[in-house]
């Protein structure tokens, strides 16, 4: 008795005899009403799920994956050339993302001495990076990116490296939490048999960290995935019906398409625009799944 | 190795405690200098930001309208024939929006919070806690479409309670957008306030029960008050992310800035004009080309100020407890 005691403190009744039945109806009243608002939540998500399947049901089809958009033959347009901007961009993140993320991550975790200001100052602004609105990143794109002083053109790649740079928070806070979960034994061993820090990260801390890396690069990329917004100010809400052959090609992409299909009041386009996130959804569930299994997969190994 | 010896004979211990300082090495040094490139990104990122926003801004304000017209003017019609740029419109969509949001998000986030932190079992908590976070990994415009699909015509319309409250809302309105931006927020307010309320020394709610505190009471006098700093830096970030979020408003609200708290109307908020704007290309140096920066500014100084806030308040019950 006294062990479970100890061990669930608050899972004994904490009403006494003695509690008057208003106070018993308003404790069963708050846990309950705690209780509403939790399936509450689960409820909307539940008839978020319901209404994208049935509604994008008639329209999962090959022609889904193998066409091209049209507003001609709404029967069968499809995706193709957004699903294949879907992946430059998707390639362009995690080439720029993750050496940077990482990067930045192994700085401040083993290398930054937190007692100089320019190392406080950047992890406040990773913070606060964190928090910028998504739009504001499309006007960096606009005026900095594709024209400005980059002036790469309203291409994939100017895509590609803003929404690696919207991510690059993502990264960096789940890579340092890996890095830091590594125990510092580790280190002091190495140390201690003449590696030198470099060697030490390189060798070992960065090898036992990759599993929890790995989780926060696939959540940066599905943050990415789904992000619309500032690729509209970089010229991705065009019609476009070819494959990207190249980083400086034109480009459109899934979340962008969809909104084209969506702003469109006729019911069939509607339609399209359901299947194409019951897509989108799908490849989105594949990466969270790899993502939980290699959390689960590769966890306390020390 | 003869240098290395010389080097370790030159210098006596005790001199130099850290291992991490040792001969200099090339390398090494090389490597942490490219790592703090790294890192400088971040940085140059916030300044290229700033650095982008300011100078079309400026112009704007010099040639196009005054700071007085664009924060006090009442019409917004930046982009027609004969301009008018009054932003107070835009900044009540966003305000009436971001209110309605706050208002759904704030107890079902809240709620949350507090049953996975002091009512669920250690197993329940597994279950559901990683089912709140799937509501964070769903794309913005697939909000968008909910709301316009679903909540505006098969919830809003449909149940709408009668006329006392007005004609029931259109198929864009403030309303249907704001309470889909809501559930978006939840898990923002939900996972940020369960990492205050667990952050609360278990000692405060033995304490309370053994004074014969109930677990309402422990929860609501004790654990909460305790972890009001964590939970106001919750809601000041739901707020940040509400004033920020784009697709939603830009598929659901529609695109007419309309100075009205009326929520059953459809309006533009200030993230929805600046795509609108964005998308149609405008040439540089345009007076419609500047009009997305003075707007952006504008965004990114409130959200930078609520980032901020969030920051501190966070920072003061980590202080606090850990």
């Amino acid at each position: 008795m006294t062990t479970m005691d100890v061990a669930e403190p608050m899972s004994a009744p904490s009403l006494t005899s003695s509690a008057s039945l208003a106070q018993r109806v308003r404790e069963r009243g708050f846990s309950l009403s705690l209780l509403v608002s939790f399936v509450l939540a689960l409820a909307m998500l539940g008839a978020l799920l319901l209404e994208v399947v049935t509604l994008g049901w008639t329209r999962i089809d090959a022609d889904l994956l193998t066409r091209f958009p049209s507003t001609l033959r709404v029967e069968t347009a499809g995706f193709k050339s957004a699903i294949w901007g879907t992946v430059w961009l998707m390639g362009i993140v995690v080439v720029t993302v993750v050496p940077v993320g990482v990067g930045s991550a192994i700085y401040l975790e083993e290398f930054a001495d937190r007692t100089r200001w320019y190392n406080r100052l950047i992890e406040l602004n990773i913070q606060n990076l964190a928090a910028v609105p998504s739009i504001v990143f499309g006007i960096l794109g606009l005026a900095f990116v594709a024209r400005g002083p980059l002036d790469l053109g309203f291409v994939v790649l100017s895509g590609g490296l803003i929404l690696s740079l919207l991510v690059l928070p993502v990264v960096v806070i789940a890579s340092r939490e890996a890095i830091r979960a590594v125990p510092s034994s580790i280190r002091a061993g190495s140390v201690a048999l003449g590696a030198t820090p470099w060697q030490t990260v390189w060798k070992l801390t960065l090898p036992a960290a990759v599993p929890g890396i790995a989780t926060g690069v696939i959540l940066a990329l599905s943050r990415a995935i789904g992000e619309a917004a500032p690729l509209l100010l970089l010229g991705a809400l065009t019609f476009i019906t070819f494959v990207p052959d190249g980083v400086m090609s034109e480009f459109t992409a899934m979340p962008i398409q969809i909104y084209s299909y969506l702003s469109r009041p006729q019911e069939e386009f509607r339609i399209l625009a359901a299947a194409g996130i019951v897509v989108l959804l799908g490849i989105l569930l594949t990466m969270n799944a790899a993502a939980i299994w290699l959390r689960n997969r590769f966890e306390n190994r020390f | 190795m003869s240098s290395t010896q010389a080097d370790v004979a030159g210098r006596p211990f005790g001199k130099d405690p850290s291992f991490l300082v040792g001969r200099p090495r090339r390398g090494e040094q090389l490597i942490k200098l490219s790592l703090a490139a790294c890192a400088a990104v971040s940085v140059v990122t916030t300044v290229a930001i700033v650095l982008s926003l300011v100078p079309p801004t400026w112009e704007f304000f010099r040639d196009t309208a005054t700071i007085g017209e664009f924060l006090t003017g009442t019409t917004w019609s930046a982009l027609f024939a004969s301009p008018k740029f009054g932003v107070l419109p835009l900044l009540t969509a966003t305000v009436v929006i971001t209110v309605i949001a706050i208002a759904v998000a704030l107890p079902v986030g809240l709620a949350s919070a507090v049953y996975l932190s002091e009512y669920a079992s250690p197993r329940r908590r597994r279950v559901f806690k990683p089912m709140i976070e799937v509501l964070a990994g769903i794309p913005t415009v697939v909000y968008g479409f909910f709301a316009l699909q679903f909540v505006a015509p098969q919830l809003l319309q449909r149940f709408w309670p009668g006329d006392f409250l007005g004609g029931a809302p259109g198929t864009f309105s403030a309303l249907a957008a704001g309470i889909v931006m809501g559930f978006m927020i939840v898990p923002t307010i939900a996972s940020l306030s369960e990492d205050a309320l667990s952050a609360v020394p278990q000692g405060l709610r033995h304490g309370s029960a053994g004074l014969g505190a109930t677990r309402m009471q422990t929860t609501v006098r004790v654990v909460m008050p305790a972890a009001l700093s964590g939970l106001v830096a919750a809601v000041v970030l739901g707020v940040s992310r509400a004033i920020g979020e784009t697709m939603i408003v830009l598929i659901a609200a529609g695109g007419t800035p309309r100075l009205s708290f009326d929520p059953t109307e459809g309006m533009q908020t200030m993230t929805a004009f600046i795509a609108q704007a964005g998308i149609g290309d405008l040439p540089t140096g345009s007076v419609g080309y500047r009009t997305i920066f003075a707007v952006g500014s504008l965004l990114f100084v409130l959200t930078f100020i609520m980032n901020a806030l969030s920051i501190r308040l966070v920072r003061r019950f980590q202080e606090i407890y850990e």
